[in-house]
């Protein structure tokens, strides 16, 4: 066999996305190179030296084209950075040099390279597929000059026990590799197919360039030879100095991942974390091993980079109001404490009604119960820190589950079963929890989609389930375990500003995401919740809405649950409301709209004797979906002594807001949804808008500006777990959490809701907000209800209006006598309505029935509009 | 303005021309006309003649100090060589002769047309005239006309080219008097859904716009503006309230529109190659406007101009329809 042996040349012109500036060729003792360098771009169109350098090292089969978006974001960026993007030595259109590199033979060329290309620091390693490993031997051999790590999709050790991934499998294997990689383009081909969405064509068609022939192909073989697959590898020693050296380079890391990667799956990910405890990490769930290619991942790591080398990093912005502190050393009463504290109490904690048997469990019995549980998923290996995943139905198991996981330390990761089965795995893979406990059919789930290795059944399984399932314990026999080590285990209070719960968001504003509570901002919670509805130790609630009834034994009160199927919150009666009252003379109620909506539904059957327990009760707090004020109206018939409340907040921050049926009622219409003032620790800030409907104010509590609600407050959430550069954009106001809301603050300090801003209409004369003028349409006849979007370029879009009809008509325009209804209402609005349409039905998300989807609705009507 | 600016306006005998040079002499600019028949405008002095010979109109240009050059073929059909005449070289014998005479400013009426080569246009800006590309003889003399025009803007020559797309209003021969004899005639099918969104310019704002156009910043100048009045409407919607108000029934009978598209090519054969008087039922031009969106940002030329729309399409309708009962009383 003959090599074509063939020296580095230019990339050539006309690949997209790839400025021919870049391309450069540079000659070394090792070998010629080609790279991609934006430094003499840099040097014509930017006064500002660079802040440093990115020096990015691709895997096998791509080529230096694959960081091309973060060429072009490091030229163009405020604080641009030099980017050298290597192709290595027979890859790309670098030289054939006709033999084999090893791992340790191109972390030594690159050494070389970035020597000849003058690269000084501070410099940040950026690095993909076995690239990864390359680019953290220059990282561990340069600490001098080394800045940052930055890995996308890779791994630098193949964990214990675990065999090669088995997409590589069929590369490696001797037989077959020559075929699969250097004489067919099958690795290469297979490697592009992993994008998600697919790749255009040209961008294909660029990656397949260097590699037209078989003689340029032979690197892409030797490179998948030099896969250490056992410790007898040649490659095996440089890859274990590098791996046990990343933990030492203590510089600034960011792991950008691709969750979908059938090569460098989580595992890997979490093997990087262990190594990299401190690194930021962003893992894409829709993203594969091309993750670079799937999302904008570019401007992430320029966000990042901001963050960590910026002139603001570490320092707040200029700000109107000083950002407030919410948390500094301010003393911090753990959850549990009450817990422990009435461990001597047979005083009821929690009473749960059904039919006609009561349970009672005791403060005493709670606390023991607890503390046994906490004990026994320590002694079955569950550590301070780690993860598990409670997929338990609300009720007394969860509770003593939830607070043993805080006991312990351990941080608990709660998803809504209502998330749908695929919606919830993706939410618990992304956790990465170390033990699930569940009900038989959430272990199933856990056991079939490996959500985590220790299960752990909260009820009795059959043994055949049990031993097919591989469950570690029962909750009974968890509770065993933990009496049995009894006080030689002992328990610690885990710090204030250790991670507590890992809430996940219900998915109906996008995939659902992880938001990371520490100890200090649930008790901030705790505390806010009792100090805005009156909860204090004895005074008893009833608690309709399950959430809450986990907080009764933070906050020192016995709660009660009515008899219903708290999964299906309308099954609650008004019979068995006025029972739960009495049963504990309960004055403060909470309850979820639904669940009001069936306690009307049966007021009808109430007894004198049950009307005059509901008479009792003071306090009515509804959350967990909007509330419709006819609904409060209604129920204060039935509840003539309570105040109605309705709290505003969202997973992130809960409550923020709250407002009751009075102040609404006086409030009266306005341009959105009264949501009333901040709760007590919490504060509400607009980020107004500018003329092209972008909230880039900054924080302020100006009255009457319209723009995108901030809140803040010591129960904000800590993080978005695992997506660092969604947290990032979330709090780029130091102190502030971006809601994604918009509204204004009244004159009396009142917040007011008015849509969603990614669903504000951005016309030539001025934004709309959704709320005020679908209620207004939604009032005329034969309107079910409506929704408003816009169609045509943000700043120049056109308002259009959908209908509901309540008789069924087909998709498209309305008829004459609607489009002129809905123009005369919606005339104060002072923009024109280019059109007024129909559908049988609107769009809503799966999961509320209730949120309508204006992005379909905007991009449908944009294509009959067309 | 003052008694020293003197405008000439080309092609004031036309609905647009004429309302504009009648509010520049309200204003209290000197007009003087040039067009082959009488501008029908109290206190202009006609010039008439036509805008291809050189001597007409080096004599009409003389002693102004603005020109706003409306004067064009706005045919559908006709022979590609009449268009040119008329639009191309009467523009380059206006501009050199305007040139000569000492000329401040010069208005180059054109339409957004020239920009369009197909396609939706769904809140786009104005575009540079692509001569080569636009669809049909009028689209391609008007963008050449423009870019001959823009090309001259320099210092002590100020061009700007204004773009109001389909202007109508009461006594409007061009739109609303076709719809309204086509209504009339069962001639006016709806094509496809008839829902895309169609900008369209009273002709009071345009008139408001032109006025404004030669008053602008100096910065203004050397560009192109598109003028509508910023309301879109689905085709349907807007076919129906000028059928309204101009006293025809409305029109419900849908056609295909890629059918109206393909039929529309072949009669501008038929019509191009036999000697058929008139205008073909439907011409590929105007069932492309009738079946795709056109509409426009508005904010560069709102700016730019210093000018907005006075009045709304829903009133320029009512004055439609009050036009047509008075009309149709005398």
């Amino acid at each position: 066999m003959t090599i074509a042996l063939a020296s580095a040349s230019l990339a050539p012109s006309g690949l997209p996305g790839l400025d021919p500036a870049w391309s450069r060729v540079v000659r070394t003792p090792v070998g010629a190179w080609h790279v991609l360098d934006n430094q003499a771009v840099l040097t014509t169109t930017s006064d500002d030296a660079p802040v440093g350098t990115l020096l990015c090292v691709h895997g096998n089969p791509t080529w230096s084209y694959l960081f091309r978006s973060l060429v072009a974001a490091g030229t163009r960026a405020q604080r641009p950075w030099r980017v050298v993007a290597v192709d290595q030595l027979g890859m790309g259109y670098s030289e054939r040099t006709g033999r084999m590199h090893t791992l340790g033979d191109r972390v030594a060329e690159l050494a070389v390279l970035t020597e000849a290309l003058g690269v000084t620091g501070p410099v940040v390693t950026v690095g993909h597929d076995w690239g990864g490993s390359i680019s953290l031997g220059w990282a561990v051999d340069h600490p001098d000059l080394l800045a940052g790590v930055v890995l996308l999709n890779t791994a630098v050790h193949q964990p214990e026990g675990s065999e090669l991934p088995a997409a590589l499998r069929p590369a490696v294997a001797r037989p077959l590799r020559h075929g699969a990689t250097v004489s067919t383009t099958a690795f290469l081909d297979t490697t592009l197919a992993l994008a998600h969405p697919r790749l255009p064509r040209d961008v294909r068609s660029a990656y397949r360039a260097p590699y037209r022939v078989a003689a340029r192909r032979a690197a892409i073989g030797d490179f998948v030879a030099d896969i250490p697959i056992d410790d007898e590898h040649v490659s095996h020693a440089e890859l274990e100095r590098i791996a046990e050296g990343v933990r030492d380079v203590g510089v600034p890391a960011l792991l950008a991942w691709g969750a979908r990667d059938p090569v460098f799956s989580d595992r890997y990910l979490r093997d990087l974390r262990e190594r990299l405890p401190h690194a930021d990490v962003h893992r894409y769930p829709d993203a594969g091993h091309l993750v670079i290619e799937d999302h904008d991942v570019a401007a992430g790591v320029m966000s990042w980079l901001d963050e960590h080398f910026g002139p603001a990093s570490g320092v707040p912005s200029a700000s109107p109001e000083p950002p407030v502190t919410d948390t500094v050393d301010q003393p911090c009463r753990p959850l549990g404490a009450t817990l422990v504290e009435r461990a001597e109490d047979d005083g009821a904690a929690l009473v749960e009604l059904r039919g006609e048997t009561t349970r009672t469990v005791s403060w005493r019995l709670l606390a023991r119960r607890t503390e046994q549980l906490a004990r026994g998923l320590a002694s079955i290996g569950v550590r301070p820190g780690d993860r598990v995943a409670v997929l338990v139905p609300p009720g007394a198991d969860l509770t003593a589950v939830l607070y043993a996981c805080l006991r312990l330390g351990a941080v608990v990761v709660v998803a809504d079963a209502g998330l749908g089965v695929r919606a919830l795995s993706r939410a618990v893979r992304a956790a990465d929890p170390v033990a699930v406990v569940g009900i038989e059919r959430a272990l199933m789930a856990a056991r079939a989609m490996r959500w985590a290795p220790t299960l752990v059944a909260a009820g009795p399984l059959h043994r055949r389930t049990r031993s097919a399932l591989g469950v570690r314990a029962t909750l009974v026999e968890l509770a065993e375990l933990g009496e049995q080590a009894g006080e030689r285990s002992e328990l610690v209070w885990p710090s204030p500003d250790a991670d507590a719960a890992v809430l996940f968001t219900s998915g109906s504003t996008g995939p659902a995401k992880g938001v990371v509570y520490t100890h200090r901002g649930l008790a901030a919670m705790r505390d806010a919740v009792a100090t805005t509805y009156g909860i204090a130790a004895d005074r008893p609630f009833v608690a309709a809405f399950a959430p809450f009834a986990l907080l009764g034994p933070a906050l020192g009160a016995t709660s009660v649950s009515p008899d219903m199927d708290v999964t299906a919150p309308r099954t609650l009666t008004a019979g068995a409301l006025a029972a739960a009252v009495r049963a504990v003379d309960g004055s403060v109620v909470f309850a979820s709209p639904a669940a009001l909506g069936g306690v009307l539904a049966t007021a009808d059957a109430l007894t004198p004797d049950e009307r005059s327990a509901l008479a009792g009760v003071r306090t009515l707090l509804s959350a967990g979906a909007p509330v419709p004020t006819g609904l409060l109206v209604a129920v204060h018939e039935l509840l003539p002594a309570a105040s109605l409340h309705t709290p505003y907040g969202m997973t992130e921050m809960l409550p923020v807001t709250d407002v009751d049926l009075d102040e609404v009622l006086a409030a009266g219409d306005g341009p959105g949804v009264c949501v009333g003032r901040p709760v007590a620790g919490a504060r509400v800030a607009i980020s107004a808008l500018d003329a092209e409907g972008e909230a880039n104010g900054l924080p302020s509590t100006e009255p009457g500006v319209v723009g995108e609600v901030l809140v803040g407050g010591a129960h904000l959430k800590d993080r978005y777990d695992g997506l660092w550069f969604t947290h990032a954009a979330s709090v780029r106001d130091v102190g502030w959490h971006r809601t994604g809301d918009v509204g204004r603050l009244d004159d009396a300090g009142r917040l007011w809701v008015e849509g969603r801003l990614a669903h504000v209409v951005r016309t030539d004369r001025g934004v709309v907000t959704p709320v005020l003028p679908e209620r207004l349409v939604d009032a005329l006849p034969h309107v079910v209800r409506s929704a408003v979007v816009g169609v045509g370029p943000a700043g120049t879009q056109q308002l259009v209006v959908v209908v509901e009809p309540d008789e069924r008509r087909k998709p498209g325009l309305a008829d004459a006598t609607t489009v002129a209804a809905v123009r005369a209402v919606l005339a104060p609005l002072g923009v024109p309505v280019a059109a007024v349409l129909v559908v049988p039905e609107l769009p809503t998300d799966l999961r509320h029935n209730s949120k309508i989807d204006r992005t379909a609705l905007a991009a449908w009507a944009q294509d009959v509009l067309g | 303005m003052t008694g020293t600016a003197t405008v000439l306006v080309t092609g004031a005998s036309g609905m647009l021309g004429r309302a504009v040079a009648q509010r520049l002499v309200d204003d209290g600019w000197d007009v003087r006309t040039l067009q082959r028949r009488p501008s029908g405008v109290d206190g202009a002095r006609d010039r008439l003649g036509s805008i291809t010979d050189q001597a007409d109109v080096e004599r009409a240009v003389d002693g102004a100090t603005h020109v706003l050059h409306l004067a064009a073929k706005v045919d559908i059909v006709g022979p590609p060589e009449q268009y040119r005449q008329v639009n191309v070289e009467g523009t380059r014998t206006l501009l050199a002769a305007a040139r000569t005479a000492d000329v401040a400013r010069f208005v180059q009426v054109s339409s957004p047309s020239v920009a369009h080569v197909g396609g939706s246009l769904v809140g786009v800006g104005a575009g540079p005239a692509q001569p080569e590309l636009a669809r049909g003889p009028y689209a391609r003399t008007k963008a050449a006309a423009e870019v001959l025009a823009l090309a001259a803007d320099e210092p002590g020559f100020r061009v700007l080219a204004v773009r109001p797309h389909v202007v109508w209003g009461p006594g409007d021969t061009q739109l609303v008097g076709r719809i309204v004899d086509r209504a009339r005639a069962g001639r006016l099918p709806l094509l496809g859904s008839a829902a895309p969104l169609i900008d369209t310019t009273y002709v009071d704002n345009a008139v408001d716009a032109l006025a404004a156009a030669l008053v602008a910043d100096e910065s203004s100048f050397g560009e192109a503006y598109v003028v509508t009045n910023g309301e879109p409407r689905p085709v349907a919607e807007l076919l129906e309230a000028i059928c309204t108000a101009g006293g025809a029934p409305v029109p419900t009978r849908h056609v295909p529109a890629r059918l109206a598209r393909g039929l529309g090519g072949v009669l501008d054969e038929v019509w191009a190659r036999l000697p058929l008087r008139g205008e073909p039922p439907l011409t590929r031009f105007v069932a492309e406007q009738l079946s795709t969106a056109h509409w426009f940002d508005q904010r560069r030329t709102r700016a730019a101009l210093g000018w907005s729309p006075r009045v709304s399409l829903d009133e320029g309708i009512a004055r439609l329809a009050a036009h047509t009962r008075v009309h149709a009383r005398g």
